[in-house]
């Protein structure tokens, strides 16, 4: 019994060593945010092609970047994800460890949606009023600079002019991506129309954050499950409501649902794509170049990530909630990837 | 003077007995409260997990003509591998009802696992003379599918409240009606790895992650462990030195795992460049964390054997090794095997460490090697009760169950070890 677990001890080894010789699949860190679609990539990658199965951590876009930049070389990743574009002391980082070309991919747009049953009001809002109608705690409405429980019931509360109705917001969970989008996105964004808020991110971060991000509980935000389309279902019901969604699932039920105006710009492909719709980002990914053509399928990892069977407005990244790129945009991307274009 | 004493022991005489009963009471609720917790724990678990030992599979009829594959007359390997496998699939999945437009078939299409086709082409490259006709296979139904074969998306919820529509939920109870559909035991749980569709998704590529790094583990924390507790007990002088050594042994046992993960990171990854998310990583790193459990349950165990053995071994003129490895350490060996394959338990349930050194990743290819990069149990545990998909929350349990199982095996072995070689003196 010693000899078998002795030998299959060395066979195990050995087996190791002959694979030492080169990482033979491809290396992904980063962004939580960009791994649901990455992940999905890679397995149809993987299991549909003659190359191994990528392998994905989700270490946060600023931790990606770290083990992306530490240098070049099988030990190091070969792709970044991330969900804002890559900062600049990291670039320097990346330089200063010999990466001098990165190649910068736009996978698609993360957009969220704020909005009604067709037969509903119409919104048209700012970020600063989808804040005070979202949050836990507000600015005092009598301009001192101190923080109230929301006392906002109406949306005419809020700002005059709004509709005359209660403040019924379905959206999602703590939980889920969208969420996290909706408090940096259109809370923070909103926080930070208040002079004096925006001046407490530097003196108290906790207290800011403690502020400008915690969505209220008294009952006005109805959290509604990570199913999209059961909001959907609910503000077809009720015309009074508001809902939090990912832009996919308006765009695909535009004849139930119709999104609020914010900050003056309609949320359509283009408004997002361009960036003038605040409650979006882009989302990207990080390759080195200098990896192209030593690991083994990222060549082809790229040609399928940047596939309109992928990322197109009818690929399967669609299906999973990612906003695509606007078609010219999209064809460039891919043929800039296909180039291996550094930034 | 003496019936003072005897009245004042009878005076509290009840006293003494109700303490007693308290304190037996005590110590009953508190067995209670434990028992009851893992009562809970287990029924909770188990319970969870009895859907995920379960898949559903549908009868599709296959057109595996060359022709309808794009493959020529006898195709190589590679051409067979290549086919297009998956349009064949979508047509076959079209083919059960009789339905036209872009919205019923990507209805029809969501019954059906976007994997199936894997399975279809795998067959065939098994098999080659499947091609050339239409061939009844059985592929895997889809997560939405599977959940209501199970019952546990049911056709009286209001249509808004399942992620299948009433058209859906019609299509399979005919699919049920013909005998299409059915459910069997779920061979894709034990013979896959990771995936983000809850039906397609397996264990075994963690299960292997784990075999392997517990390998490395008890391979290296073994007999340094054994041998270190050897040279401590039977022939290190007692100093100040070895004090100070026994002191921080201890000292290390009761460190946090993730500092040990922070050092593998620093050294094995960074130093060394071992290739990250690696079983022999892992291996390595949990060797550093159980090592002092070992060295101190093996010490405990060559302690134990009492000293006349060894008195009676030199004085028939043994020589100190001889003493210490025919004489002491056979009988502690019971105790040594416990010590480490608790140890080896420990490191099993353990992510932190492996956190730092990349293995909580999302690792599709079963590894073949200590070197592949690997996932392991609990870290499978914890990606799957993070994905949204419903029918992760009942793989989650089964792969809790798994890791149960493994671990009841190892102690249950660590047990009957010591029940059949312990002596007592």
């Amino acid at each position: 019994m010693k000899n078998t677990a002795l030998l299959i001890a060395i066979s195990a080894l050995t087996a190791g060593t002959a694979n030492a010789a080169g990482r033979d699949y491809i290396q992904i860190v980063g962004s939580s945010t960009v791994y649901p679609y990455a992940t999905v990539v890679a397995e149809r990658f993987g299991k549909s092609g003659s190359f191994k199965t990528p392998k994905i951590e989700s270490t946060g876009t600023g931790g990606g970047a770290k083990l992306f930049c530490a240098g070049v070389g099988e030990g190091h990743p070969d792709i970044t994800n991330a969900s804002r574009a890559m900062k600049s002391s990291e670039k320097e980082m990346c330089a200063a460890n010999g990466i001098n070309d990165i190649v910068e991919v736009v996978i698609g747009y993360d957009g969220i949606s704020f909005a009604n049953a067709i037969e509903g009001a119409n919104l048209n809002v700012g970020l600063s009023e989808l804040y005070l109608a979202t949050a836990k705690h507000v600015p005092n409405p009598d301009g001192s600079e101190t923080f109230v429980t929301n006392p906002y019931k109406n949306w005419n509360e809020i700002r005059s002019d709004l509709p005359a109705q209660a403040i019924e917001i379905m959206g999602p969970p703590p939980s889920s991506g969208t969420r996290d989008a909706w408090e940096e996105l259109a809370m923070i964004g909103g926080c930070n129309t208040f002079e004096w808020v925006k001046a407490l991110k530097k003196s108290d971060k906790d207290a800011y954050e403690e502020n400008c991000m915690h969505v209220r509980e008294d009952g006005a935000y109805v959290e509604a499950g990570e199913n999209d389309n059961l909001i959907i279902q609910k503000l077809v019901a009720n015309p009074n409501a508001f809902g939090i969604f990912g832009f996919s699932f308006l765009d695909q039920n535009l004849d139930a649902v119709k999104g609020a105006t914010v900050e003056s710009v309609q949320p359509e492909f283009e408004t997002i794509a361009d960036g003038s719709y605040p409650i979006s980002r882009p989302l990207f990914f990080y390759v080195k170049k200098d990896h192209v053509g030593v690991i083994p399928g990222l060549e082809e990892f790229l040609a399928e990530f940047t596939s309109e069977n992928a990322w197109g407005s009818d690929g399967y990244l669609a299906d999973r909630g990612l906003v695509p790129l606007p078609d010219d945009k999209r064809a460039q991307m891919a043929a800039d990837v296909k180039a291996l274009k550094p930034m | 003077m003496n019936k003072h004493t005897t009245e004042i022991v009878k005076q509290g005489l009840q006293k003494r007995y109700n303490a007693e009963r308290r304190f037996r009471a005590y110590g009953m609720f508190a067995i209670l409260i434990s028992v009851s917790f893992l009562a809970v724990l287990l029924t909770s678990v188990i319970g969870n997990s009895v859907p995920a030992f379960q898949e559903s599979v549908i009868e599709l009829e296959v057109d595996l003509s060359q022709d309808n594959l794009g493959l020529s007359a006898n195709p190589t390997a590679e051409e067979l591998f290549n086919g297009s496998y998956e349009n064949a699939v979508k047509a076959a999945s079209y083919a059960l009802f009789d339905i036209s437009g872009r919205k019923e078939k990507r209805a029809i299409r969501d019954l059906i696992s976007s994997g199936a086709w894997y399975s279809v082409r795998d067959a065939v490259v098994a098999d080659p003379s499947l091609l050339g006709k239409p061939q009844k296979l059985w592929v895997l139904a889809s997560d939405n599918a599977d959940l209501y074969m199970k019952g546990i998306v049911t056709s009286d919820m209001p249509e808004t409240a399942r992620r299948l529509s009433d058209q859906q939920v019609q299509w399979l109870d005919e699919l049920i009606s013909s005998n299409r559909i059915q459910k069997q035991f779920a061979y894709t749980f034990f013979t896959s790895g990771d995936s983000r569709e809850p039906e397609t998704a397996g264990i075994l590529a963690a299960l292997k992650g784990s075999l392997y790094t517990l390998l490395v583990t008890i391979l290296l924390s073994a007999p340094i462990g054994v041998m270190a507790a050897i040279y401590l007990e039977e022939f290190a002088p007692k100093n100040r030195l070895t004090d100070i050594i026994e002191v921080n042994i201890n000292n290390l046992a009761a460190v946090p795992s993730i500092v040990f993960g922070l050092l593998g990171l620093a050294v094995f990854l960074n130093f060394f460049e071992m290739p990250r998310s690696a079983p022999v990583v892992g291996g390595v790193v949990l060797s550093l964390m159980t090592l002092p459990t070992v060295i101190i349950a093996s010490r405990a165990a060559i302690k134990a054997v009492p000293p006349s053995i060894r008195d009676a071994a030199l004085g028939i003129g043994a020589s100190q090794i001889q003493t210490t490895f025919h004489h002491v350490l056979p009988l502690a060996m019971p105790g040594i095997l416990t010590g480490t394959i608790i140890g080896m338990a420990q490191a099993l349930g353990e992510t932190a460490p492996l956190l730092m050194i990349g293995m909580v990743a999302f690792i599709a290819d079963v590894p073949q090697s200590i070197t592949d990069p690997a996932a392991a149990l609990p870290v499978q545990i914890y990606l799957w009760a993070d994905s949204p998909e419903r029918g992760f929350s009942y793989k989650t349990s089964a792969a809790i169950v798994v890791l149960l199982t493994f671990l009841i095996l190892m102690n249950a072995a660590a047990v009957m070890l010591r029940k059949k070689f312990e002596r007592r003196w």
